[in-house]
């Protein structure tokens, strides 16, 4: 098993150097064009744009850019440095990590807990008006843009825009450190628009795959042993959910996308806007830097979710 | 059929499904009984409404939305007018099934140990501890070795023989009156078939439960069952003790079944005669006598008046549910042992098909 994750752990860092490579050449080759012009004011001359790319380093080859940009990222964990205003994008992403954190992770909670019990309940009384009416709205969610959903939410119940003026809107995000229930309330919207999706997809998952484990044999064996009905749905549960396991992994990088999206609709100061700020700047080192930052995360779930998979299922064992 | 003090007595069961293609009539009135400490055999095809005639008496077809009538009397209480609460305290206490797959029937992701333990607490209250040392000697008594070490192992972990002891030693947990054994052997290879049968017997000798044993295969309770119920399409078509119908079958599906499983001590040229076609639709069974459709010996009026189950002439424990005259089924059955086929016999008795 330790050998196991270590070498998932070692494709880990190869694929992050992939990651690397591609987003490294894709920004270089579009037309935004060369961040020296976007740095060097209006109407330059060509010697100080030389001069700039001098400078950040753009006038090597792009072999060699790429190879000083890993050898940083990797030996130093040094992810250079923002084009428009020298601070270090490790410094840019710490200082933006918990607002995305604070997201992410109270939608994901959200989203499996939303997620598996509608999708629970749903299987149980299959055909019912509840079951009906869980499974149209999750049609819904899935189709609807979160950025669309997002602005939906704010008009309907911020305080400031909205018609019911319940919740804190866009841009009341605060530290979890100055104001706790602040920082709570103000993340209510963003966690319901960003698991919405997530959690209608694991919702309509777990109503198939908990209605095929009621069918199994083993289920008629524990209604013939006499188990209370309550006991009997836990097994089916148990069961049920190994196949959604896998898909955890896929369903995360689904949700850091979206939170580029909620971030930048709901004002929160996270990586995700960052993100979205640097792309329509040209700023290649901070673009870069959240790019392999998600990768991580995606990558680090997914093995995450392979190594719980050989504890939940005991048939399965890596070797 | 003896009519004394029945452990098990279904009366006019009958079980519907209804389906997107119409109703489908899997019982269609069967009764039989079952004697404290004996066994009864259930034969017929599939389709022939044997499994769903015993998941309907621990109360399993209910929520698949079944129509059920009739009476299924254990132990003096009704059981289909039992509340499900109720019935649940009965299921794996008194009565207990063990079903034909037995891989798919234990839950894939918890030990064994768990599983039989889970079978005990659902009806004593014991401890965890005492619940574990019970699945221990469960686990010895069927017959596995080293229980105190595989009671922690998870199924995919065991053979199908060894699943099938487990299924058993699930079964007797609570020390059943009654063991329902859905085609336990089927999934097995032959040499286990014979271990687990054997298994089930010094088991019935030891606690003294009762069994109703069902299956397509005659040969699986030739030695085991006491008497021996047919069915086809959803009925019974005959009952006897085992002896009386492996030496004097009446019913012309029952000759069929036996003259279609190999046999060692007939005449050694002797070819297997299956019966022709296939089991009947249970949404739009046959007229008259269900069997006719398929039945070599079948005259017009059969497929218009439906046969009761009656006792044979001489034999009142020998119940046949068959159009034909007691005695012409004698003289057909005396050529077909005999090594006649369904033709030959026919010729022999110069009546005309």
């Amino acid at each position: 098993m330790t050998r196991y994750i270590i070498r998932r752990l070692l494709w880990g860092m190869a694929l992050l150097v992939i990651v690397c490579a591609v987003t490294f050449v894709l920004f270089r080759i579009l037309p935004t064009g060369n961040p020296a012009v976007l740095r060097a004011g209006r109407n330059p001359q060509p010697k100080l744009i030389k001069e700039i790319e001098g400078v950040l380093g753009l006038d090597k080859p792009l072999i060699v850019q790429f190879w000083n940009y890993v050898k940083e990222v990797f030996l130093h964990f040094n992810l250079g440095y923002s084009y428009t205003n020298q601070e270090s994008v490790r410094g840019l992403i710490a200082e933006r990590l918990p607002a995305t954190l604070s997201l992410t992770i109270g939608a994901a909670v959200l989203w499996i807990a939303a997620g598996l019990s509608v999708g629970i309940v749903s299987a149980l009384r299959r055909h019912s008006l509840l079951d009906r009416a869980a499974m149209g709205t999750s049609l819904v969610l899935i189709s609807a843009p979160e950025f669309w959903l997002g602005l939906i939410f704010l008009y309907l119940f911020a305080s400031d825009i909205g018609h019911f003026k319940i919740l804190p809107g866009a841009g009341s995000y605060v530290g979890i450190t100055s104001d706790p229930w602040k920082w709570f309330t103000s993340l209510i919207m963003p966690w319901i628009v960003l698991a919405s999706g997530s959690a209608a997809v694991f919702a309509r998952l777990m109503r198939g795959s908990l209605t095929d484990a009621m069918r199994e044999d083993y289920i008629r064996t524990a209604r013939a042993k006499g188990l209370p009905e309550g006991q009997v749905v836990r097994q089916g549960v148990r069961a049920a959910i190994n196949p959604i396991v896998t898909l955890f992994g896929l369903e995360v990088g689904v949700l850091l996308g979206g939170a580029v999206l909620i971030e930048s609709v709901f004002n929160i100061p996270g990586i995700g806007r960052l993100a979205y700020q640097s792309i329509q700047s040209s700023n290649f080192p901070v673009i870069q830097g959240t790019v392999l930052l998600a990768s991580m995360f995606i990558i680090v779930a997914n093995i995450l979710v392979d190594v719980a998979y050989a504890y939940l299922d005991p048939r399965v064992r890596y070797s | 059929m003896s009519n004394g003090e029945a452990l098990l007595r279904v009366e006019d069961l009958r079980v519907e499904f209804p389906s997107e293609d119409g109703v489908v009539h899997a019982v269609d009135g069967i009764t039989y009984e079952v004697q404290s400490g004996r066994t009864l055999g259930i034969v017929g095809e599939s389709g022939s409404g044997k499994t769903v005639s015993s998941l309907t008496t621990l109360g399993l077809t209910r929520r698949q939305g079944a129509r059920i009538s009739g009476r299924i009397m254990f132990e003096g209480q009704d059981l289909l007018a039992l509340p499900e609460e109720k019935l649940r305290a009965v299921r794996g206490n008194d009565i207990a099934m063990i079903f034909q797959d037995p891989l798919s029937s234990l839950h894939p992701l918890y030990r064994v140990g768990r599983q039989l333990t889970e079978a005990v607490r659902a009806h004593r209250a014991v401890s965890k501890a005492k619940a574990r040392e019970r699945a221990i000697e469960l686990l010895g008594l069927v017959g596995i070795p080293e229980p105190a070490r595989r009671v922690d192992e998870y199924p995919h972990e065991f053979s199908g023989g060894m699943r099938q002891r487990v299924m058993i030693a699930m079964a007797l947990a609570n020390e059943p009156k009654l063991l329902i054994a859905d085609e336990p052997t089927t999934a097995l290879d032959v040499t286990v078939q014979a271990q687990i049968l054997a298994l089930m017997e010094r088991l019935q000798r030891e606690l003294g439960m009762a069994i109703v044993i069902i299956t397509h295969d005659l040969g699986v309770v030739a030695g085991m069952a006491d008497e021996i119920a047919v069915m086809y399409a959803g009925r019974i078509v005959e009952t006897a003790s085992t002896a009386r119908l492996f030496a004097a079958p009446e019913h012309p599906y029952t000759w069929g079944l036996l003259k279609s499983i190999p046999r060692l001590d007939g005449p050694r040229e002797e070819d297997l005669v299956p019966i022709p076609g296939t089991p009947p639709s249970l949404i739009d069974p046959p007229s008259g006598c269900r069997f006719h459709p398929r039945c070599p010996y079948a005259q017009p009026e059969h497929a218009r008046v439906d046969p009761p189950l009656q006792p044979v002439p001489d034999e009142p424990a020998h119940h046949v549910a068959c159009l034909l005259e007691a005695d012409v089924r004698r003289r057909l059955w005396a050529q077909l042992a005999a090594g006649k086929t369904p033709e030959q016999a026919l010729a022999a008795m110069g009546t005309p098909a």
